[in-house]
């Protein structure tokens, strides 16, 4: 018992534990494995992905192979999956995958043939003989990393110099395949102001949450009518949440604008101050 | 007891649930996941076997897996990237351009 890592479940006692732990792992890896496969949105399917790794590396550390364990959580989860969900908000958070199938019986094939594969490597590993684990050694506790250290470094030392330059390779080749050419010249300054000003909107577009009852980044900002600007919000953020428009401040029903600014307008402020752009909002308005 | 049968049986199941999901699904992204997935099925294997035999030669295997597969991770996202900013869709289907 002493010679094992603390990580390690050794010893005929703890056998229950293991299959304990075993079965918990197993199931929820399974469990979060066929919810990826349905998830719709791409992000539940990613965080669904980090729950198998994660089980798998509790199940590394049950087979003796701390070291593995950690690379699983650390390069997997915390680099791969990082990377994946990176990708994730540049291609879109909102892209959901389509439900109709382009190719007919698409599913029912790929059920079907999932089945099949599952039978076919059933009956392989039924047929092949699993003999029970290697008697416990120290490779599988507390040496496990130096015993890692030795075989890389003398048998497949000629591997690890390759995977080295695959390493490499894969790094360049990503920073070329990601990298984007301007074809354009940059604008200057000038071109960037005359371009503002033939946009027909040289101001910059409302901030969320201006003169409402709170500044929430999905609130819109009240006009000087009371009616609401649609452009102070972010599309990201009106495309996500399904309910559109969102309600009133005050629970009040949405009410003739005049009212709604004039009931506005009278707390806050001064009146004076209020009045100055609500008398010139009818251009402001209007052009919006 | 746990056997190394449990770990085998579980591993062949997570790479069918992979294989299902590559064949399933339509964003490139989450087809990708599922290769991952398989190919985390397969270091399963590799490690129980190691398990198995009393070497280490199955974790050094499994190891080198994960490192290629961090490689292929990088490369391929690079390309779904690129992709999606020549045709702004990360759906695989929409990629037909050699078809005809």
């Amino acid at each position: 018992m002493t010679a094992t890592h603390p990580l390690i479940l050794a010893g005929s006692a703890a056998e229950t534990t293991r299959l304990v732990a075993y079965w918990i792992l197993a199931i929820i890896s399974i469990a979060a494995a066929i919810a990826m496969v349905l998830a719709r949105r791409a992000v539940h399917c990613a965080v669904l992905l980090a729950v198998v790794m994660l089980s798998l590396a509790g199940l590394y550390i049950m087979l003796g192979a701390p070291f593995l364990a950690f690379v699983q959580v650390i390069v997997y989860t915390g680099a791969v999956l990082m990377l994946f969900l990176f990708v994730l908000m540049i291609v879109g958070i909102t892209a959901a995958d389509s439900i109709i199938e382009t190719i007919r019986g698409q599913r029912m094939w790929a059920a079907l043939s999932g089945i099949a594969l599952l039978v076919l490597l059933s009956l392989v590993i039924g047929h092949a003989e699993i003999g029970g684990a290697a008697p416990n050694s120290a490779k599988f506790g507390n040496g496990n990393v130096t015993g890692l250290a030795s075989l890389i470094f003398t048998k497949y030392l000629y591997p690890f110099e390759v995977i080295s330059v695959l390493l490499i390779v894969a790094a360049i080749g990503a920073m070329v395949l990601a990298h984007r050419e301007r074809t354009t010249p940059k604008p200057t300054q000038r071109e960037l102001a005359a371009r503002r000003i033939a946009s027909g909107r040289p101001t910059p577009l409302p901030g969320p949450g201006t003169y409402a009852q709170h500044n929430a980044a999905d609130m819109p900002a009240l006009l000087p009518d009371g009616s609401q600007s649609e452009l102070s919000v972010s599309p990201v953020l009106s495309g996500r949440s399904p309910q559109a428009p969102p309600e009133l401040p005050g629970g009040a029903a949405p009410a003739s604008p005049q009212e709604t600014a004039g009931s506005l307008a009278g707390p806050p402020p001064s009146e004076g101050s209020i009045a100055r752009p609500a008398s010139a909002g009818g251009q402001g308005a209007g052009e919006q | 007891m746990v056997s190394p049968a449990h770990f085998i049986a579980l591993s062949v199941i997570l790479f069918v649930i992979g294989a299902v999901g590559v064949l399933v699904r339509r964003n490139a992204i989450v087809v990708f996941m599922c290769v991952e997935l398989m190919l985390n099925a397969a270091n399963l294997a590799f490690v129980t076997f190691a398990r198995m035999h009393g070497q280490l030669d199955g974790q050094v295997i499994a190891f080198f897996v994960m490192v290629v597969a961090a490689a292929e991770v990088v490369v391929g996202l690079a390309i779904l990237t690129s992709i999606f900013r020549a045709r702004r869709s990360a759906s695989v289907d929409d990629a037909s351009l050699m078809k005809y």
